[in-house]
Protein backbone atom coordinates (compact mmCIF):
# COMPACT_ATOMS: atom_id res chain seq x y z
CA UNK A 1 0.00 0.00 0.00
CA UNK A 2 2.85 2.35 0.86
CA UNK A 3 4.43 1.72 -2.54
CA UNK A 4 1.17 2.34 -4.34
CA UNK A 5 0.82 5.69 -2.60
CA UNK A 6 4.36 6.61 -3.46
CA UNK A 7 3.75 5.81 -7.10
CA UNK A 8 0.64 7.95 -6.98
CA UNK A 9 2.24 11.06 -5.53
CA UNK A 10 5.17 10.80 -7.94
CA UNK A 11 2.85 12.05 -10.68
CA UNK A 12 2.57 15.38 -8.89
CA UNK A 13 6.12 16.19 -9.99
CA UNK A 14 4.76 16.69 -13.52
CA UNK A 15 3.37 19.98 -12.25
CA UNK A 16 6.89 21.40 -12.03
CA UNK A 17 7.14 21.41 -15.83
CA UNK A 18 4.95 24.50 -16.53
CA UNK A 19 7.06 26.53 -14.10
CA UNK A 20 10.26 25.39 -15.78
CA UNK A 21 8.86 26.00 -19.24
CA UNK A 22 7.57 29.49 -18.54
CA UNK A 23 9.73 31.03 -15.83
CA UNK A 24 12.92 30.82 -17.92
CA UNK A 25 12.20 33.37 -20.66
CA UNK A 26 15.61 32.92 -22.29
CA UNK A 27 14.20 29.63 -23.58
CA UNK A 28 11.57 31.32 -25.69
CA UNK A 29 12.27 35.05 -26.14
CA UNK A 30 12.87 34.59 -29.86
CA UNK A 31 11.15 35.69 -33.04
CA UNK A 32 11.58 32.49 -35.02
CA UNK A 33 10.32 29.96 -35.91
CA UNK A 34 7.09 31.74 -36.70
CA UNK A 35 3.76 29.99 -37.25
CA UNK A 36 1.33 31.81 -39.55
CA UNK A 37 3.31 34.96 -38.92
CA UNK A 38 3.03 34.63 -35.12
CA UNK A 39 6.47 34.94 -33.47
CA UNK A 40 7.81 32.02 -31.41
CA UNK A 41 7.64 34.10 -28.19
CA UNK A 42 3.86 34.29 -28.49
CA UNK A 43 2.84 30.89 -29.79
CA UNK A 44 5.21 29.05 -27.43
CA UNK A 45 3.39 30.51 -24.43
CA UNK A 46 0.03 29.70 -25.97
CA UNK A 47 1.14 26.07 -26.39
CA UNK A 48 1.84 25.95 -22.64
CA UNK A 49 -1.80 26.77 -21.92
CA UNK A 50 -2.77 23.44 -23.45
CA UNK A 51 0.26 21.55 -22.14
CA UNK A 52 -0.42 22.69 -18.58
CA UNK A 53 -4.07 21.71 -18.80
CA UNK A 54 -3.01 18.30 -20.16
CA UNK A 55 -0.36 17.76 -17.48
CA UNK A 56 -2.75 18.77 -14.70
CA UNK A 57 -5.31 16.44 -16.25
CA UNK A 58 -2.85 13.56 -16.16
CA UNK A 59 -2.05 14.24 -12.51
CA UNK A 60 -5.76 14.46 -11.69
CA UNK A 61 -6.42 11.17 -13.41
CA UNK A 62 -3.45 9.29 -11.91
CA UNK A 63 -3.94 10.49 -8.34
CA UNK A 64 -7.70 10.06 -8.29
CA UNK B 1 -24.36 64.24 -24.88
CA UNK B 2 -23.54 62.40 -28.09
CA UNK B 3 -24.42 58.71 -27.97
CA UNK B 4 -22.09 56.50 -29.92
CA UNK B 5 -24.90 54.73 -31.65
CA UNK B 6 -28.36 54.13 -30.35
CA UNK B 7 -28.39 50.42 -31.25
CA UNK B 8 -25.13 49.81 -29.36
CA UNK B 9 -26.56 51.62 -26.37
CA UNK B 10 -29.90 49.79 -26.45
CA UNK B 11 -28.29 46.35 -26.70
CA UNK B 12 -25.99 47.30 -23.82
CA UNK B 13 -28.88 48.48 -21.67
CA UNK B 14 -31.08 45.45 -22.46
CA UNK B 15 -28.36 42.96 -21.45
CA UNK B 16 -27.63 44.81 -18.22
CA UNK B 17 -31.30 45.03 -17.29
CA UNK B 18 -31.89 41.32 -17.97
CA UNK B 19 -28.89 40.40 -15.88
CA UNK B 20 -30.07 42.53 -12.94
CA UNK B 21 -33.31 40.57 -12.86
CA UNK B 22 -31.26 37.37 -12.78
CA UNK B 23 -29.28 38.79 -9.87
CA UNK B 24 -32.40 39.26 -7.75
CA UNK B 25 -33.80 35.86 -8.75
CA UNK B 26 -30.46 34.37 -7.64
CA UNK B 27 -31.70 34.42 -4.04
CA UNK B 28 -34.08 31.58 -4.89
CA UNK B 29 -31.52 29.48 -6.74
CA UNK B 30 -30.36 26.36 -4.85
CA UNK B 31 -32.29 27.85 -1.99
CA UNK B 32 -30.70 28.14 1.42
CA UNK B 33 -31.10 30.15 4.61
CA UNK B 34 -29.44 33.44 3.67
CA UNK B 35 -29.16 34.36 7.33
CA UNK B 36 -26.26 31.92 7.58
CA UNK B 37 -22.91 33.37 6.57
CA UNK B 38 -21.83 30.37 4.51
CA UNK B 39 -25.15 30.45 2.65
CA UNK B 40 -24.96 34.19 1.89
CA UNK B 41 -21.19 34.46 1.54
CA UNK B 42 -20.31 31.07 0.02
CA UNK B 43 -23.56 30.11 -1.71
CA UNK B 44 -23.90 27.14 0.65
CA UNK B 45 -20.62 25.51 -0.48
CA UNK B 46 -22.48 23.52 -3.10
CA UNK B 47 -21.30 24.67 -6.54
CA UNK B 48 -20.33 21.79 -8.82
CA UNK B 49 -17.67 21.65 -11.51
CA UNK B 50 -19.50 23.64 -14.17
CA UNK B 51 -20.84 26.45 -11.94
CA UNK B 52 -17.44 26.78 -10.29
CA UNK B 53 -15.82 26.99 -13.70
CA UNK B 54 -18.11 29.86 -14.66
CA UNK B 55 -17.77 31.50 -11.26
CA UNK B 56 -13.96 31.46 -11.12
CA UNK B 57 -13.78 32.46 -14.78
CA UNK B 58 -16.15 35.33 -14.07
CA UNK B 59 -14.27 36.37 -10.98
CA UNK B 60 -10.63 35.99 -11.95
CA UNK B 61 -10.71 37.43 -15.47
CA UNK B 62 -12.04 40.87 -14.61
CA UNK B 63 -12.96 43.96 -16.61
CA UNK B 64 -9.77 45.51 -15.38
CA UNK B 65 -7.87 42.56 -16.87
CA UNK B 66 -9.67 42.87 -20.18
CA UNK B 67 -8.91 46.60 -20.32
CA UNK B 68 -5.49 46.71 -18.65
CA UNK B 69 -3.67 43.72 -20.13
CA UNK B 70 -4.02 44.86 -23.76
CA UNK B 71 -3.26 48.41 -22.61
CA UNK B 72 -0.02 47.15 -21.04
CA UNK B 73 0.91 45.23 -24.20
CA UNK B 74 0.01 48.31 -26.22
CA UNK B 75 2.42 50.39 -24.15
CA UNK B 76 5.25 47.95 -23.39
CA UNK B 77 5.03 45.17 -25.97
CA UNK B 78 6.24 41.70 -24.96
CA UNK B 79 6.72 42.71 -21.33
CA UNK B 80 2.97 43.16 -20.90
CA UNK B 81 2.44 39.56 -21.99
CA UNK B 82 3.53 38.25 -18.56
CA UNK B 83 -0.19 37.95 -17.80
CA UNK B 84 -0.24 34.78 -19.91
CA UNK B 85 2.44 32.75 -18.05
CA UNK B 86 0.96 34.14 -14.81
CA UNK B 87 -2.49 32.77 -15.53
CA UNK B 88 -1.02 29.44 -16.64
CA UNK B 89 1.25 28.65 -13.69
CA UNK B 90 -1.41 29.69 -11.20
CA UNK B 91 -3.36 26.47 -11.85
CA UNK B 92 -0.86 23.83 -10.75
CA UNK B 93 -0.70 25.79 -7.49
CA UNK B 94 -4.50 25.86 -7.25
CA UNK B 95 -4.57 22.11 -7.93
CA UNK B 96 -2.21 21.37 -5.05
CA UNK B 97 -3.13 23.94 -2.41
CA UNK B 98 -6.79 24.86 -2.76
CA UNK B 99 -8.38 21.43 -2.18
CA UNK B 100 -6.56 21.38 1.17
CA UNK B 101 -7.88 24.82 2.09
CA UNK B 102 -11.37 23.79 0.99
CA UNK B 103 -11.21 20.64 3.06
CA UNK B 104 -10.04 22.23 6.32
CA UNK B 105 -12.44 25.15 5.80
CA UNK B 106 -15.37 22.81 5.34
CA UNK B 107 -14.55 20.84 8.46
CA UNK B 108 -14.16 23.88 10.70
CA UNK B 109 -16.66 26.25 9.08
CA UNK B 110 -14.01 28.70 7.85
CA UNK B 111 -15.27 31.32 5.43
CA UNK B 112 -12.02 33.18 4.70
CA UNK B 113 -8.26 32.51 4.60
CA UNK B 114 -7.94 34.55 7.81
CA UNK B 115 -10.36 32.15 9.54
CA UNK B 116 -8.05 29.31 8.59
CA UNK B 117 -4.96 31.13 9.85
CA UNK B 118 -6.76 31.78 13.14
CA UNK B 119 -7.63 28.13 13.59
CA UNK B 120 -4.28 26.79 12.48
CA UNK B 121 -2.02 29.11 14.46
CA UNK B 122 -4.38 30.09 17.26
CA UNK B 123 -3.40 33.72 16.81
CA UNK B 124 -6.11 36.34 16.58
CA UNK B 125 -3.54 39.03 15.78
CA UNK B 126 -2.10 37.12 12.81
CA UNK B 127 -5.58 36.39 11.49
CA UNK B 128 -6.56 40.05 11.79
CA UNK B 129 -3.43 41.16 9.95
CA UNK B 130 -4.24 38.72 7.14
CA UNK B 131 -7.82 40.04 7.07
CA UNK B 132 -6.82 43.71 7.03
CA UNK B 133 -4.28 43.06 4.27
CA UNK B 134 -6.99 41.29 2.27
CA UNK B 135 -9.50 44.11 2.69
CA UNK B 136 -6.93 46.81 1.91
CA UNK B 137 -5.73 45.03 -1.22
CA UNK B 138 -9.29 44.45 -2.40
CA UNK B 139 -10.57 48.02 -2.13
CA UNK B 140 -8.53 49.50 -5.00
CA UNK B 141 -9.24 46.34 -6.99
CA UNK B 142 -12.99 47.02 -6.75
CA UNK B 143 -12.33 50.65 -7.64
CA UNK B 144 -10.49 49.53 -10.77
CA UNK B 145 -13.47 47.44 -11.84
CA UNK B 146 -15.51 50.63 -11.63
CA UNK B 147 -12.91 52.43 -13.68
CA UNK B 148 -13.02 49.64 -16.28
CA UNK B 149 -16.76 50.02 -16.52
CA UNK B 150 -16.34 53.78 -16.72
CA UNK B 151 -14.07 53.34 -19.75
CA UNK B 152 -16.83 51.44 -21.54
CA UNK B 153 -19.52 53.92 -20.55
CA UNK B 154 -17.53 56.86 -21.82
CA UNK B 155 -16.89 55.07 -25.12
CA UNK B 156 -20.64 54.51 -25.41
CA UNK B 157 -20.99 58.24 -25.40
CA UNK B 158 -22.07 58.60 -21.82
CA UNK B 159 -19.77 61.49 -21.18
CA UNK B 160 -20.41 65.11 -20.67
CA UNK B 161 -19.56 68.00 -18.49
CA UNK B 162 -22.20 67.60 -15.85
CA UNK B 163 -22.13 65.09 -13.04
CA UNK B 164 -25.40 63.55 -14.23
CA UNK B 165 -23.93 62.66 -17.61
CA UNK B 166 -20.56 61.51 -16.36
CA UNK B 167 -21.08 59.64 -13.16
CA UNK B 168 -24.76 58.88 -12.76
CA UNK B 169 -24.81 55.77 -15.05
CA UNK B 170 -21.98 54.24 -13.03
CA UNK B 171 -23.70 55.07 -9.74
CA UNK B 172 -26.96 53.49 -10.91
CA UNK B 173 -25.22 50.33 -12.16
CA UNK B 174 -23.41 49.87 -8.87
CA UNK B 175 -26.43 50.66 -6.77
CA UNK B 176 -28.40 47.89 -8.48
CA UNK B 177 -25.41 45.57 -8.12
CA UNK B 178 -25.11 46.39 -4.43
CA UNK B 179 -28.82 45.71 -3.91
CA UNK B 180 -28.85 42.25 -5.42
CA UNK B 181 -25.57 41.27 -3.80
CA UNK B 182 -27.14 42.32 -0.49
CA UNK B 183 -30.20 40.19 -1.02
CA UNK B 184 -28.76 37.17 -2.87
CA UNK B 185 -25.14 36.97 -1.69
CA UNK B 186 -22.74 34.87 -3.75
CA UNK B 187 -25.61 33.29 -5.69
CA UNK B 188 -26.10 36.55 -7.62
CA UNK B 189 -22.59 36.85 -9.11
CA UNK B 190 -22.53 33.06 -9.66
CA UNK B 191 -25.59 33.21 -11.88
CA UNK B 192 -24.47 36.40 -13.67
CA UNK B 193 -20.99 34.93 -14.21
CA UNK B 194 -22.56 32.36 -16.55
CA UNK B 195 -23.97 35.12 -18.77
CA UNK B 196 -20.77 37.15 -18.57
CA UNK B 197 -18.47 34.26 -19.48
CA UNK B 198 -20.56 33.18 -22.45
CA UNK B 199 -20.70 36.76 -23.74
CA UNK B 200 -16.94 37.17 -23.32
CA UNK B 201 -16.31 33.95 -25.23
CA UNK B 202 -18.59 35.07 -28.06
CA UNK B 203 -16.98 38.51 -28.22
CA UNK B 204 -13.39 37.29 -28.14
CA UNK B 205 -13.97 34.54 -30.68
CA UNK B 206 -15.68 37.06 -32.94
CA UNK B 207 -12.79 39.42 -32.37
CA UNK B 208 -10.16 36.90 -33.45
CA UNK B 209 -12.14 36.09 -36.57
CA UNK B 210 -13.13 39.64 -37.57
CA UNK B 211 -10.29 41.87 -36.44
CA UNK B 212 -7.21 40.12 -37.91
CA UNK B 213 -9.04 39.74 -41.21
CA UNK B 214 -9.88 43.45 -41.30
CA UNK B 215 -6.46 44.46 -39.99
CA UNK B 216 -4.58 42.46 -42.61
CA UNK B 217 -3.79 39.09 -40.98
CA UNK B 218 -1.53 38.20 -38.08
CA UNK B 219 1.63 38.20 -40.16
CA UNK B 220 0.99 41.81 -41.13
CA UNK B 221 -0.14 42.76 -37.60
CA UNK B 222 3.05 41.53 -35.95
CA UNK B 223 5.41 43.11 -38.46
CA UNK B 224 3.48 46.39 -38.45
CA UNK B 225 3.52 46.51 -34.62
CA UNK B 226 7.21 45.62 -34.65
CA UNK B 227 7.92 48.52 -37.00
CA UNK B 228 5.96 50.98 -34.84
CA UNK B 229 7.66 49.82 -31.64
CA UNK B 230 11.12 49.97 -33.22
CA UNK B 231 10.47 53.52 -34.35
CA UNK B 232 9.20 54.60 -30.92
CA UNK B 233 11.88 52.67 -29.05
CA UNK B 234 9.67 52.34 -25.96
CA UNK B 235 8.52 48.76 -26.45
CA UNK B 236 9.62 45.60 -28.18
CA UNK B 237 7.86 42.74 -29.93
CA UNK B 238 10.13 40.11 -28.37
CA UNK B 239 11.16 40.20 -24.71
CA UNK B 240 14.61 41.79 -24.23
CA UNK B 241 17.30 39.98 -22.20
CA UNK B 242 17.33 42.76 -19.58
CA UNK B 243 13.66 42.03 -18.87
CA UNK B 244 13.92 38.25 -18.42
CA UNK B 245 14.04 38.25 -14.62
CA UNK B 246 11.42 40.98 -14.34
CA UNK B 247 9.06 39.08 -16.64
CA UNK B 248 9.46 35.77 -14.81
CA UNK B 249 9.18 37.27 -11.33
CA UNK B 250 6.08 39.27 -12.26
CA UNK B 251 4.47 36.09 -13.56
CA UNK B 252 5.44 34.07 -10.49
CA UNK B 253 4.59 36.76 -7.95
CA UNK B 254 1.19 37.43 -9.52
CA UNK B 255 0.43 33.70 -9.63
CA UNK B 256 1.30 33.20 -5.96
CA UNK B 257 -0.70 36.27 -4.97
CA UNK B 258 -3.79 35.47 -7.05
CA UNK B 259 -5.40 32.95 -4.73
CA UNK B 260 -4.56 34.89 -1.57
CA UNK B 261 -7.15 37.54 -2.48
CA UNK B 262 -10.43 37.22 -0.60
CA UNK B 263 -12.53 37.07 -3.76
CA UNK B 264 -10.66 34.19 -5.37
CA UNK B 265 -10.60 32.21 -2.11
CA UNK B 266 -14.34 32.80 -1.82
CA UNK B 267 -14.95 31.08 -5.15
CA UNK B 268 -12.75 28.15 -4.10
CA UNK B 269 -14.51 27.63 -0.78
CA UNK B 270 -17.91 27.86 -2.48
CA UNK B 271 -17.30 24.67 -4.45
CA UNK B 272 -18.84 21.39 -3.36
CA UNK B 273 -15.67 19.29 -3.07
CA UNK B 274 -11.91 19.20 -3.43
CA UNK B 275 -12.35 17.24 -6.63
CA UNK B 276 -14.41 20.09 -8.09
CA UNK B 277 -11.43 22.38 -7.49
CA UNK B 278 -8.96 19.92 -9.04
CA UNK B 279 -11.15 19.45 -12.12
CA UNK B 280 -11.35 23.21 -12.44
CA UNK B 281 -7.57 23.55 -12.27
CA UNK B 282 -7.59 21.38 -15.39
CA UNK B 283 -10.43 23.24 -17.13
CA UNK B 284 -9.82 26.87 -16.19
CA UNK B 285 -6.86 27.38 -18.57
CA UNK B 286 -9.57 27.69 -21.26
CA UNK B 287 -10.02 31.24 -19.95
CA UNK B 288 -6.27 31.78 -20.01
CA UNK B 289 -6.29 31.01 -23.70
CA UNK B 290 -8.94 33.68 -24.07
CA UNK B 291 -6.89 36.11 -22.00
CA UNK B 292 -3.91 35.51 -24.29
CA UNK B 293 -6.04 36.45 -27.28
CA UNK B 294 -7.27 39.54 -25.45
CA UNK B 295 -3.65 40.46 -24.67
CA UNK B 296 -2.81 40.14 -28.37
CA UNK B 297 -5.40 42.81 -29.11
CA UNK B 298 -2.82 45.22 -27.69
CA UNK B 299 -0.54 44.26 -30.58
CA UNK B 300 -3.45 44.61 -33.01
CA UNK B 301 -4.19 48.10 -31.69
CA UNK B 302 -0.59 49.19 -32.31
CA UNK B 303 -0.67 47.78 -35.83
CA UNK B 304 -4.04 49.39 -36.54
CA UNK B 305 -2.66 52.76 -35.46
CA UNK B 306 -5.15 53.37 -32.68
CA UNK B 307 -4.43 56.45 -30.59
CA UNK B 308 -6.59 56.32 -27.48
CA UNK B 309 -6.74 59.35 -25.19
CA UNK B 310 -5.88 57.15 -22.21
CA UNK B 311 -4.42 53.66 -22.18
CA UNK B 312 -7.70 52.23 -20.87
CA UNK B 313 -9.33 53.26 -24.14
CA UNK B 314 -7.34 50.75 -26.23
CA UNK B 315 -9.86 47.89 -26.15
CA UNK B 316 -13.07 49.95 -26.32
CA UNK B 317 -11.70 51.92 -29.29
CA UNK B 318 -10.58 48.77 -31.05
CA UNK B 319 -14.06 47.34 -30.65
CA UNK B 320 -15.89 50.42 -31.91
CA UNK B 321 -13.54 50.52 -34.89
CA UNK B 322 -13.99 46.90 -35.98
CA UNK B 323 -17.40 45.75 -34.68
CA UNK B 324 -20.83 46.67 -35.97
CA UNK B 325 -22.75 48.95 -33.58
CA UNK B 326 -25.09 46.35 -32.09
CA UNK B 327 -22.22 43.93 -31.52
CA UNK B 328 -20.23 46.71 -29.88
CA UNK B 329 -23.16 46.92 -27.48
CA UNK B 330 -22.81 43.20 -26.74
CA UNK B 331 -19.05 43.54 -26.25
CA UNK B 332 -19.41 46.51 -23.93
CA UNK B 333 -22.09 44.74 -21.92
CA UNK B 334 -19.69 41.80 -21.55
CA UNK B 335 -17.02 44.14 -20.18
CA UNK B 336 -19.49 45.81 -17.84
CA UNK B 337 -20.53 42.41 -16.50
CA UNK B 338 -16.85 41.52 -16.18
CA UNK B 339 -16.67 44.49 -13.81
CA UNK B 340 -19.82 43.70 -11.86
CA UNK B 341 -19.24 39.99 -11.17
CA UNK B 342 -15.79 40.41 -9.58
CA UNK B 343 -16.85 43.61 -7.79
CA UNK B 344 -19.71 41.68 -6.18
CA UNK B 345 -17.49 38.76 -5.17
CA UNK B 346 -14.74 41.07 -3.93
CA UNK B 347 -17.17 42.95 -1.73
CA UNK B 348 -18.53 39.64 -0.40
CA UNK B 349 -14.99 38.38 0.31
CA UNK B 350 -14.03 41.62 2.04
CA UNK B 351 -17.29 41.58 4.01
CA UNK B 352 -16.66 37.99 5.16
CA UNK B 353 -13.15 38.96 6.29
CA UNK B 354 -14.44 41.95 8.23
CA UNK B 355 -17.24 39.99 9.84
CA UNK B 356 -15.17 37.06 11.01
CA UNK B 357 -11.76 38.54 11.76
CA UNK B 358 -12.69 42.00 13.00
CA UNK B 359 -16.34 42.11 14.11
CA UNK B 360 -16.52 38.65 15.64
CA UNK B 361 -12.88 38.29 16.69
CA UNK B 362 -12.61 41.62 18.52
CA UNK B 363 -16.11 42.89 19.29
CA UNK B 364 -18.72 40.13 19.36
CA UNK B 365 -17.09 36.77 20.11
CA UNK B 366 -20.53 35.20 20.55
CA UNK B 367 -22.20 36.69 17.50
CA UNK B 368 -25.09 34.63 16.18
CA UNK B 369 -25.28 33.49 12.56
CA UNK B 370 -27.95 36.12 11.90
CA UNK B 371 -25.81 38.90 13.34
CA UNK B 372 -22.84 37.75 11.27
CA UNK B 373 -24.74 37.66 8.00
CA UNK B 374 -26.38 41.02 8.74
CA UNK B 375 -22.99 42.64 9.34
CA UNK B 376 -21.54 41.02 6.22
CA UNK B 377 -24.45 42.23 4.06
CA UNK B 378 -24.06 45.79 5.31
CA UNK B 379 -20.30 45.74 4.88
CA UNK B 380 -20.60 44.44 1.31
CA UNK B 381 -22.87 47.39 0.62
CA UNK B 382 -20.52 49.85 2.29
CA UNK B 383 -17.42 48.49 0.57
CA UNK B 384 -18.92 49.06 -2.88
CA UNK B 385 -19.84 52.62 -2.10
CA UNK B 386 -16.47 53.21 -0.55
CA UNK B 387 -14.93 52.11 -3.83
CA UNK B 388 -17.30 54.34 -5.78
CA UNK B 389 -16.36 57.34 -3.67
CA UNK B 390 -12.73 56.39 -4.07
CA UNK B 391 -13.02 56.43 -7.88
CA UNK B 392 -14.76 59.81 -7.90
CA UNK B 393 -12.40 61.51 -5.49
CA UNK B 394 -9.01 60.25 -6.60
CA UNK B 395 -7.16 60.23 -9.88
CA UNK B 396 -7.11 57.12 -12.04
CA UNK B 397 -3.33 56.85 -11.63
CA UNK B 398 -3.66 56.87 -7.86
CA UNK B 399 -6.12 53.96 -7.98
CA UNK B 400 -3.82 52.00 -10.30
CA UNK B 401 -0.86 52.67 -8.01
CA UNK B 402 -2.80 51.45 -5.01
CA UNK B 403 -3.80 48.32 -6.87
CA UNK B 404 -0.13 47.73 -7.67
CA UNK B 405 0.69 48.13 -3.97
CA UNK B 406 -2.24 45.86 -3.11
CA UNK B 407 -0.67 43.08 -5.16
CA UNK B 408 2.59 43.43 -3.25
CA UNK B 409 0.74 43.50 0.07
CA UNK B 410 -1.49 40.49 -0.54
CA UNK B 411 1.60 38.46 -1.49
CA UNK B 412 2.90 39.03 2.05
CA UNK B 413 0.05 36.90 3.41
CA UNK B 414 1.28 33.95 1.34
CA UNK B 415 3.54 32.43 4.06
CA UNK B 416 0.83 32.60 6.74
CA UNK B 417 -1.87 31.11 4.50
CA UNK B 418 -0.03 28.61 2.31
CA UNK B 419 2.69 26.95 4.38
CA UNK B 420 0.18 26.09 7.07
CA UNK B 421 -1.82 24.05 4.57
CA UNK B 422 0.86 21.38 4.75
CA UNK B 423 2.74 21.75 8.01
CA UNK B 424 2.79 24.08 10.94
CA UNK B 425 6.52 24.65 10.51
CA UNK B 426 6.50 28.24 11.67
CA UNK B 427 5.72 30.01 14.92
CA UNK B 428 2.78 32.42 14.66
CA UNK B 429 4.84 35.32 16.00
CA UNK B 430 7.48 34.63 13.34
CA UNK B 431 4.77 34.86 10.68
CA UNK B 432 3.71 38.22 12.12
CA UNK B 433 7.32 39.45 12.01
CA UNK B 434 7.79 38.21 8.43
CA UNK B 435 4.55 39.86 7.34
CA UNK B 436 5.68 43.18 8.84
CA UNK B 437 9.10 43.01 7.18
CA UNK B 438 7.55 42.04 3.85
CA UNK B 439 5.03 44.89 3.99
CA UNK B 440 7.69 47.47 4.82
CA UNK B 441 10.15 46.14 2.22
CA UNK B 442 7.56 45.94 -0.55
CA UNK B 443 6.00 49.31 0.19
CA UNK B 444 9.32 51.14 0.41
CA UNK B 445 10.52 49.57 -2.85
CA UNK B 446 7.34 50.64 -4.59
CA UNK B 447 7.68 54.11 -3.06
CA UNK B 448 11.30 54.34 -4.20
CA UNK B 449 10.08 53.59 -7.73
CA UNK B 450 7.49 56.36 -7.21
CA UNK B 451 4.90 53.71 -8.08
CA UNK B 452 5.72 54.08 -11.77
CA UNK B 453 6.91 50.51 -11.94
CA UNK B 454 6.88 47.42 -9.77
CA UNK B 455 10.26 46.10 -10.88
CA UNK B 456 13.03 46.87 -8.42
CA UNK B 457 16.75 46.42 -9.12
CA UNK B 458 19.19 45.26 -6.45
CA UNK B 459 22.92 45.13 -7.07
CA UNK B 460 24.22 41.68 -6.22
CA UNK B 461 27.95 41.11 -6.73
CA UNK B 462 28.23 43.75 -9.42
CA UNK B 463 25.21 42.68 -11.44
CA UNK B 464 21.91 44.44 -11.16
CA UNK B 465 19.10 41.96 -10.54
CA UNK B 466 15.66 43.22 -11.54
CA UNK B 467 12.73 41.49 -9.85
CA UNK B 468 9.10 42.25 -9.06
CA UNK B 469 9.11 44.16 -5.74
CA UNK B 470 6.50 41.73 -4.38
CA UNK B 471 8.96 38.87 -4.87
CA UNK B 472 11.82 40.74 -3.16
CA UNK B 473 9.49 41.46 -0.26
CA UNK B 474 8.28 37.86 -0.15
CA UNK B 475 11.86 36.61 0.01
CA UNK B 476 12.62 38.97 2.90
CA UNK B 477 9.36 37.87 4.52
CA UNK B 478 10.19 34.15 4.30
CA UNK B 479 13.78 34.57 5.54
CA UNK B 480 12.53 36.52 8.57
CA UNK B 481 9.77 34.00 9.26
CA UNK B 482 12.24 31.14 9.18
CA UNK B 483 14.95 32.75 11.32
CA UNK B 484 12.53 34.21 13.87
CA UNK B 485 10.70 30.92 14.12
CA UNK B 486 13.88 29.01 14.95
CA UNK B 487 14.79 31.70 17.48
CA UNK B 488 11.36 31.70 19.17
CA UNK B 489 11.29 27.91 19.45
CA UNK B 490 14.85 27.87 20.85
CA UNK B 491 13.97 30.43 23.50
CA UNK B 492 10.96 28.32 24.42
CA UNK B 493 8.24 30.85 23.70
CA UNK B 494 5.19 28.59 23.44
CA UNK B 495 3.08 28.16 20.36
CA UNK B 496 -0.68 28.50 20.52
CA UNK B 497 -3.18 25.70 20.10
CA UNK B 498 -3.77 24.29 16.63
CA UNK B 499 -7.45 23.35 16.30
CA UNK B 500 -6.89 21.38 13.09
CA UNK B 501 -5.55 17.84 12.60
CA UNK B 502 -3.86 16.19 9.60
CA UNK B 503 -7.03 14.49 8.45
CA UNK B 504 -8.83 17.84 8.13
CA UNK B 505 -6.68 18.72 5.13
CA UNK B 506 -7.50 15.66 3.10
CA UNK B 507 -10.62 15.14 1.14
CA UNK B 508 -11.76 11.78 -0.16
CA UNK B 509 -9.52 11.95 -3.21
CA UNK B 510 -6.24 13.38 -2.00
CA UNK B 511 -3.26 11.91 -3.80
CA UNK B 512 -1.51 11.30 -0.51
CA UNK B 513 -4.26 8.83 0.29
CA UNK B 514 -6.00 8.56 3.64
CA UNK B 515 -7.86 5.37 2.95
CA UNK B 516 -5.02 3.09 3.99
CA UNK B 517 -4.06 4.95 7.14
CA UNK B 518 -5.54 3.83 10.40
CA UNK B 519 -7.60 6.09 12.62
CA UNK B 520 -4.87 6.79 15.13
CA UNK B 521 -2.45 8.03 12.49
CA UNK B 522 -5.17 10.18 10.96
CA UNK B 523 -5.64 12.18 14.12
CA UNK B 524 -1.99 12.58 14.89
CA UNK B 525 -1.23 16.22 15.47
CA UNK B 526 1.24 18.09 13.28
CA UNK B 527 3.75 19.51 15.69
CA UNK B 528 7.10 20.46 14.29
Amino acid sequence: MKLAQHNKTRWVWLLVLPYAGLLLPFLYARRTPEIFGVPFFYWYQFVWVFLTAALTGVVYWRTR
Amino acid sequence: MQLLHSSAFLVFLAILAAVSVLGFLGARWKRGDLDQLDEWGLGGRQFGTLITWFLVGGDFYTAYTIIAVPALVFGTGAMGFFALPYTIIVYPFVFLAMPRLWSVARKHGYITPADFVHGRYGSRTLATLVAITGITATMPYIALQLAGMGAVLSQLGLTGNSWVQQDLPLVIAFFVLALYTYSSGLRAPAIIAIVKDILIYVVVIAAIVIIPAKAGGYSHIFSAADAVWRRQGTASLILLPKDYTAYASLALGSALAAFMYPHTVTTMLASSSGQVIRRNAVLLPAYTFLLGLIALSGVVAVAAGIHPATSSGVVPELMTRFFSPWFTGVAFAAIALAAMVPAAIMSIGAANLFTRSIYRAWFRPHATAQQESRVAKNVSFGVKFGALLFVFTSSHDFVINLQLLGGIWILQTFPAITFGLWKRIFHHQALIAGWAVGMVTGTSMAAALRLHSSVYAINIGGTSVRLYAGIWALMANIVVVWLTSVLLDRTGIPRNRDETVIADYRDECDGSGTSSSNGAALYERVET
